[in-house]
């Protein structure tokens, strides 16, 4: 058998169905067995960027590891945004890509790049198999490291002659890595120090991230939360992993988190951290961050613990499992009075906006979370409405709030949509953008009118790179320096719903507010194929609250209406 | 505060695990004192010795971070365990005959040893740990150094393992 089929085997092996990616002269072999293969659903891409994004988005919303496949130099290089934005939010990405024949590797043969050398920084592991006898054992090991322990993205650069090249099938059945064996189990010491530290906390809040969602954590989060009634704030990358209807949901924490979790944070004697990393966008101002706090903190991957801010009880392991014996170990408690501050703290600053009639981008984002019912899979590119969308859609279940935290790409958020349709096929899939983002990754569009993908992109559209204006407002009196994406003046640029509809797609230009459902409707209907929305909201709207960079995370800015 | 650890990671011994590893100090800005490679009793097993400096922080995160890369078998930061410490130097200096006696006298006291004698230069090749070769290339100073190498720290734990 040759290189190639051995490849597909062994991706059918490891239980893949669909793969996303562009042919190129240096994996020719694997696009002709895949033309042989009816078992694995290939989805021509029109930029390797938007594979990685949909192999990334396939794998947030299942659970199961994304597959993508690219060609050698340009294909390969054009993987790397897509692989950063999985490193960084510990997504398990498969990514294959062709290489020059081995013996001309090193050559600067055509089309030739050091992939491997390329991707280091931003892969969990990577592989160059020079002999076709380790390929089905380094396609069981890049699996394996994917999806296991903090998950993250794997390469296997192919050579094409290794593709040719003949010798027998046999997958592994154990995949044994000598220099590999994440810790899964929590030391029942530091359990037993956490659950007293917790029984002992007058003043307890559980900060938790996106290793929750990783770990399949939530339902456990949850009984843990209510049976200590403790307060429950998420990271950006967290939302989904608490129900967000629950009283003791505080929303998101940090730059652009709610008043009350920024306060309950800062003002808390016990942060117990889960699946999550303190982040700067997360902790503002290290050196007044949670001054009274003791902290524990439950991650899988020891080198997140005490990176940047110290922990008392650091526990390393699955969540999961961690939760499990904590909830055990956890006495009930009614926490009234912490309870009673917060609740005054809702009430002070709660998440809002002007309920006029303009044409306001949060108001779209509430009406696709009345009209889906809170069930869509939402996700976001980057800017100010991936803020609204965290702020003003209801989460309650995990996998379904898909957005870039960790790296920020813009051009994200579509192509991760249209891999999360592909991953729930009967679920409605959201992606909310901003005009600047959607540019990014809108040749997309071609992909989903041809293979009939109905995801709706909601365009909120300020004809701005909104956050940086935001930005350029706040901090540099309102110098908006090349953030204007229309002509001068304010006509917008493009028309969306005009490009939608040269692809094939539905494409519908929303100008007033009493448009707005009917447009949400009327794409929720549409199975065809794609829809795109062009919401033409208000140009200069801010997202409040904000804690501006640098700031301690009690300093809020808070809109003045 | 800064301290000078000497790490000793056992590494895969496989094309691609040193990038892997010197990317790994240069993306995350820790400093490197030396690092020195070399395969083991094992032929599919290499030793690196690594020596940096930072401060407790870094430091831990250092051994953390090694630990995390798929290729590294197992890690150790010396800082605690009674080791044995070498590093070998080879430098020429400028030796023309009325300076080699006085040289010939340093090389003895370290017991080092003279390996190339030219016209007016002298090779010399000293072993040691970090205090002793310093020492040494101070006393090397004043007869000009022409060139120096040195091939890092290598290290292993004393006792019976
Ligand atoms: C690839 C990439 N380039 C640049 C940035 C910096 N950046 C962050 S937000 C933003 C503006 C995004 O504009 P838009 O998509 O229109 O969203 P809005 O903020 O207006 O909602 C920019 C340029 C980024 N995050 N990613």
């Amino acid at each position: 058998m040759n290189g190639a089929k051995i490849l597909l085997e062994s991706l059918k092996k490891e239980g893949v169905k669909v793969m996303f990616g562009i042919c190129g002269g240096s994996v020719i072999p694997v696009f002709d067995e895949l033309y042989k293969d009816k078992n694995i659903n290939f989805v021509l891409t029109r930029h390797e960027q938007a594979a990685a994004h949909m192999a990334d988005g396939y794998a947030r919303a299942t659970g199961k590891a994304g597959v993508c496949l690219a060609t050698s130099g340009p294909g390969a290089t054009n993987l790397v945004t897509g692989l950063a934005t999985a490193y960084l939010d510990s997504v398990p990405v498969v990514a294959i890509t062709g290489q020059v024949a081995t013996s001309l590797v090193g050559n600067d043969a055509f089309q030739e790049a050091d992939t491997t050398g390329i991707t280091r920084p931003v892969t969990k592991h990577n592989y160059l198999v020079t002999d076709v006898k380790d390929l089905a054992r380094t396609v069981k090991e890049a699996f394996h490291i994917a999806r296991s322990g903090r998950p993250g993205p794997v390469l296997i650069d192919l050579p094409v002659d290794v593709q040719r090249s003949d010798t027998s099938f046999s997958y592994p059945e154990k995949v044994e890595i000598r220099g590999y064996k994440p810790k899964i189990k929590g030391h029942m010491k530091q359990i037993k120090a956490a659950a007293a530290a917790i029984n002992s906390s007058k003043r307890p809040v559980i900060y938790a991230g996106g290793g929750v969602i990783l770990s399949g954590a939530s339902e456990h989060l949850k009984k843990f939360a209510d049976k200590g009634k403790i307060p429950v704030t998420l990271t950006l990358m967290g939302t989904g992993a608490f129900p967000d209807t629950s009283p003791l949901s505080l929303g998101m924490l940090g730059m652009h988190g709610t008043f009350y979790a920024n306060k309950a944070m800062q003002e808390s004697d016990l942060i117990i951290a889960v699946g999550s990393r303190f982040d700067d966008r997360v902790t503002g101002r290290l050196c007044d961050f949670a001054k009274e706090a003791k902290i524990i903190h439950i991650d899988i991957d020891p080198t997140s613990i005490s990176k940047t801010v110290k922990v008392d009880i650091p526990i390393v392991g699955d969540c999961k499992n961690i939760l499990t014996s904590l909830t055990r170990l956890t006495e009930s408690r009614e926490r009234d009075k912490w309870h009673k501050k917060i609740g005054s703290w809702k009430k002070k600053c709660p998440i809002t906006y002007a309920r006029d009639d303009k044409l306001r981008p949060q108001y779209v984002i509430e009406q696709i979370d009345k009209l889906t019912r809170g069930n869509a899979v939402i996700t976001t590119e980057v800017g100010q409405h991936q803020m609204w969308a965290q702020h003003f859609y209801t989460y309650t279940k995990p996998r379904t709030f898909l957005s870039s935290g960790g790296l920020g790409t813009m051009g994200y958020g579509f192509p991760a949509a249209v891999g999360a349709r592909y991953g729930r096929p009967r679920k409605t899939v959201v992606c909310i953008a901003g005009d600047g983002s959607f540019q990014m990754n809108i040749q997309e569009l071609a992909t989903c009118v041809v293979n009939k993908i109905p995801v709706v992109v909601a365009v909120l559209n300020n004809n701005f790179l909104g956050m940086v204006r935001q930005w350029q407002d706040l901090f540099f009196e309102k110098r908006y320096s090349h953030v204007c994406l229309g002509k001068s003046g304010c006509e917008r640029v493009p028309d969306f719903a005009k490009v939608a509809q040269a692809y094939g797609a539905m494409g519908i230009r929303v100008e007033k507010k009493s448009q707005v459902r009917g447009a949400i409707k009327k794409a929720l209907e549409y199975k065809d194929g794609p829809a795109v929305i062009d919401f033409l909201t208000e140009r200069e709207e801010n997202v409040y609250p904000m804690v501006p960079a640098g700031a301690a995370l009690d300093e809020i800015m808070i809109e003045m209406a | 505060m800064k301290l000078r650890h000497t790490i000793s990671a056992l590494v895969e011994n496989r094309s691609g695990v040193l990038a892997k590893i010197s990317g790994l100090f240069s993306a995350r800005g820790y400093n490197i004192d030396s690092l020195a490679v070399g395969v083991t009793e094992s032929p599919d097993v290499s030793r690196m010795t690594i020596v940096v400096k930072g401060d407790e922080n870094v430091l831990e995160q250092v051994t953390k971070q090694l630990n995390k890369l798929p290729d590294v078998i197992t890690v150790k930061d010396f800082k605690d365990t009674d080791i044995v410490e070498r590093d070998l130097m080879l430098v020429r200096v400028e030796a023309d005959k009325k300076k080699r006696p006085e040289l010939l006298e340093i090389v003895s006291v370290f017991r080092a040893k003279v390996v190339d004698v030219a016209q007016d230069t002298m090779m010399i090749e000293v072993t040691g740990d970090e205090d002793k070769l310093r020492a040494f290339t101070e006393l090397m100073r004043p007869y000009s150094i022409r060139e120096l190498a040195r091939t890092g720290v290598i290290a292993l734990e004393r006792g019976g393992k």
